[in-house]
């Protein structure tokens, strides 16, 4: 895409900075759409230019429909950063009903001041997650708040995707006898953006692992005879494994014994753990999802997820069992049995 | 009473501060309270300090006793057990 | 990791359980006290308490410095917060403590108040270093374990003289309190808690050293286990009790070898004593008024001294009626028999200190525990054995 002639100067993405003029919907605005946003995001639907995308639909299956939003602080971390995590969180979210994400929509709200190489830095970053998850973002939209009033940037993104008729994975839907499987080990994402602020270093870093799933999702559909044999997938985020079983407990009135010997950790995420003074059972994950599924497939579906780049740690850590209290059980390494419950408030690293 | 774990101290820093290590992850703690310490040293770190050291030979004392048979301890009677332990 | 995976081992642990299990005499009851809230986590997390035999009881004693930090003391800090614009700066635990008016740390910071969440006491001097603006004060708790960084920082900022640095001290000791349980009523003349002998905190005789507890074995004839944090060494350690008490001993022993000393830190220990005294008396939320169990800032000290400096005045609050907090704390009554627990009192929303930390005997038989109050699960056999290849 070429510069208009009419525009002055092309911005300055080295050394610039976000003002109130690039919020104002007024020659600013629209140079910083073309100049940055479109250009990294370029596809047909966006280079439509309405204020929405027409967008072509199947003509079977149901729409899912997903929003998230991203306010993560520091933006910047190893493995990652808001941009790609904005992406990545919401192709996961439509992907958790087994849909096929098909379009992105992003909002961004900056803050004045907010240096422009960042801000380039991070929607390419968008740009290539978009990219390589095959889910373009066809529209969007962009507003700057007073210096103060924000942190830096929030990024909002909201993606649509198609579920095969017939096909029901929720959270309601696991049932008594049913095996947990995870995708991979856990912990790393919330440890990568925790170890910033203590200055922790590892000798192999511990990045987040931050991924778009939805590829995984397809390729276990494909591998199950009966799609509906799959009853649930959700991705442990926020509040880690153990708040996204105690969700699935309720929703579906049922309880869970797990193996604490069968959850997979990075040895090095256990004692950056040990170290912040945290559970790793809590700790959120970007790139992983628990699938609960018909025991009598646990075994093809393991299989299906080890031969994908994104599920080669995949484990069964338990089984959905009756329990009208709906606890989420563990057999701890130890020999004892404890219940691993809900997050209570955020986090707090102990020192007793 | 609180959390603190034992780390190795990988590398000693000037001001009574060292780095640690716990698992391959590491950290830079003060060792004013335990000031001979020495590289390969494994000392108790709390709330950023090392509060004491790790006796090897202690350990592996502690370690054996855990280890003690137990076929022979299952069918002992309490009153042949005066083992001193201190 | 060294030293601490080899003391989680599974094998060794239905081993000593195995032990215990043979050696307790089927008629006699042994109700142990873990002091320690770092014990009372592990025996929680690792699920001890269902390897013991059930004439084997575990009371839990106040060793939680978060669970005895008094209402009014958090008060005095929120004050400060909100009333006098001082960063307050403190643990984490600390945090989510329920004070007066609703309030709690973290409650009056979504009100405005600057709190920050340090996990050093170094971290607090480096902030008051890089806000000469602004006046920092440090929320210190803890036992002895903890008292040494504080009195580290104390000697860093005069020596640096920070002026805009002091320190809200609120240590506590740990010998103090269990003479003052086992001086309770309850305990010495209702036997309404009966105390056959203690799990030894850890961490704190790793400064203290494992001398000062023998004036327990001796006087009140308790025999003292010191015992280290890992679910192992609660085992051996409760084990060793049951040997005592079965031999009719009471001595103080040390499981927890490997990092205590008969005499402890002595560096420590100095360092402490230069910088802090004994105060006369100080509430310890759940246990009233115990005389000679906190320390306060010496005068060479003053200007550092928050106390001083702000001029505060402490103000005794008392709990919730219907907690039972006090009760709890002092091995009273279990989390259970309060009528707040598991309803009106949950992490959430915590009413009463017991629940906030993670090693209160509420939180932490509410959030690993509270499955043994109702009908055991009933659990095919199967379902476990296939789990996991």
């Amino acid at each position: 895409m070429s510069i208009k002639k009419n525009y002055l100067r092309p911005i300055d993405f080295k050394h610039g900075h976000i003002d109130m003029t690039h919020g104002a919907g007024g020659r600013a605005s629209a140079q910083l759409i073309d100049e940055l946003f479109a250009r990294a995001f370029d596809n047909a639907y966006l280079r439509q230019g309405h204020d929405g995308a027409l967008l072509p639909l199947p003509s079977e299956g149901r729409l899912v429909m997903a929003v998230d939003g991203h306010v993560i602080s520091p933006l910047f971390f190893p493995g990652g950063d808001i941009g790609c995590l904005s992406v990545h969180g919401t192709v996961n979210d439509v992907a958790m009903s087994g849909a096929k994400p098909l379009y992105l929509a992003a909002s961004f709200i900056i803050e004045e001041g907010f240096p422009l190489a960042d801000l380039k830095r991070i929607v390419d970053s968008m740009a290539a997650a978009a990219l390589e998850a095959g889910v373009p973002i066809v529209t969007g939209d962009t507003k700057v708040v007073e210096k103060g009033k924000g942190d830096g940037v929030f990024i909002s993104t909201t993606g649509v995707g198609i579920a095969p008729p017939g096909l029901c994975i929720d959270g309601r839907s696991a049932r008594v006898g049913d095996a947990i499987l995870v995708s991979g080990t856990l912990g790393e994402h919330g440890v990568a953006v925790m170890s910033l602020r203590e200055s922790l270093a590892f000798d192999t870093a511990i990045e987040s692992d931050t991924a778009a799933l939805h590829t995984l999702v397809q390729s276990m559909l494909q591998a199950l005879p009966n799609p509906s044999d799959l009853h649930v997938l959700r991705d442990p985020t926020r509040g880690g494994l153990a708040t996204t079983l105690n969700e699935i407990t309720r929703q579906s009135q049922v309880g869970m014994m797990v193996d604490e010997a069968a959850i997979p950790v990075l040895p090095q995420v256990d004692a950056a753990c040990e170290l912040l003074g945290l559970d790793p059972l809590y700790v959120a994950n970007e790139g992983k999802l628990i699938a609960i599924c018909a025991p009598e497939v646990a075994d093809t579906l393991l299989s299906a997820m080890r031969a994908h780049p994104l599920g080669q740690g995949a484990q069964r850590i338990g089984t959905v069992i009756e329990d009208s209290h709906c606890f989420v059980q563990m057999n701890t390494k130890f020999g004892g049995r404890r219940v691993v419950d809900w997050l209570s408030g955020e986090q707090l690293p102990r020192i007793c | 009473m609180c959390l603190a774990l034992p780390a190795r101290v990988v590398e000693l820093l000037p001001k009574l501060r060292a780095i640690v290590d716990l698992g391959g992850v590491r950290k830079e703690v003060s060792i004013d309270l335990v000031d001979d310490a020495q590289t390969d040293d494994y000392v108790i770190v709390h709330v950023g300090y090392a509060i004491g050291k790790i006796d090897p030979e202690e350990a592996q004392r502690t370690l054996a006793l855990f280890a003690e048979l137990s076929a022979a301890q299952n069918t002992l009677q309490p009153s042949q057990n005066m083992r001193e332990m201190l | 990791m060294k030293y601490i995976d080899e003391f989680r081992d599974g094998d060794s642990a239905r081993r000593i359980a195995a032990k215990i299990a043979a050696e307790v005499r089927p008629d006699t009851s042994y109700s142990f006290m873990e002091f320690c809230g770092g014990h009372t986590h592990a025996i929680s997390r690792y699920g001890i308490t269902g390897m013991l035999p059930p004439n084997v009881r575990m009371i839990h004693g106040p060793g939680c410095p978060v669970c005895v930090l008094p209402i009014g003391r958090i008060d005095l800090a929120i004050s400060l917060a909100l009333d006098r614009g001082v960063m307050i700066c403190t643990y984490g635990d600390t945090m989510r403590v329920p004070a007066s008016d609703s309030l709690s740390l973290i409650k009056a910071k979504a009100r405005g108040a600057d709190i920050r969440m340090v996990y050093s006491a170094h971290d607090a001097l480096t902030l008051a270093e890089q806000h000469p603006d602004r006046e920092v004060v440090f929320l210190a708790i803890g036992f002895e374990t903890t008292t040494p960084p504080t009195a580290l920082v104390l000697r860093d900022a005069k020596a640096r003289d920070v002026r805009n640095f002091s320190v809200l001290c609120c240590h506590v000791l740990t010998p103090s309190a269990i003479t003052h349980i086992l001086e309770s009523a309850e305990v010495r003349q209702l036997g309404t808690v009966p105390i056959d002998g203690f799990i030894g905190p850890a961490h704190v005789s790793i400064v203290i050293g494992s001398q000062p507890y023998e004036h327990f074995a001796e006087e009140y004839r308790k025999p003292v286990v010191i015992t280290g944090f890992e679910p192992l060494d609660v085992m051996q350690g409760i084990l060793m009790l049951v040997r005592q008490v079965n031999a009719g001993r009471a001595v103080v022993e040390n499981e927890f070898s490997r990092a205590v000393t008969p005499e402890g830190n002595l560096a420590a220990q100095k360092l402490v004593s230069q910088v802090f005294e004994l105060r006369e008396s100080f509430e310890w939320r759940g246990l009233g008024e115990v005389p000679y169990s906190a320390l306060k800032i010496r005068p060479e000290f003053a200007a550092w001294d928050a106390e001083r400096k702000f001029e505060l005045h402490y103000t005794s609050v008392p709990d919730h009626k219907q907690c039972e907090c006090g009760a709890i704390l002092r091995g009273v009554k279990r989390p259970a028999d309060c009528k707040l627990f598991g309803t009106v009192c949950t992490p959430e929303s915590p009413m009463g200190s017991c629940m906030v930390s993670n090693e209160g005997a509420c939180a932490a038989h509410y959030s690993y525990g509270r499955f043994r109050d109702v009908a055991r699960v009933d659990i095919a056999q199967a379902a476990i054995t296939s789990i996991a290849k």
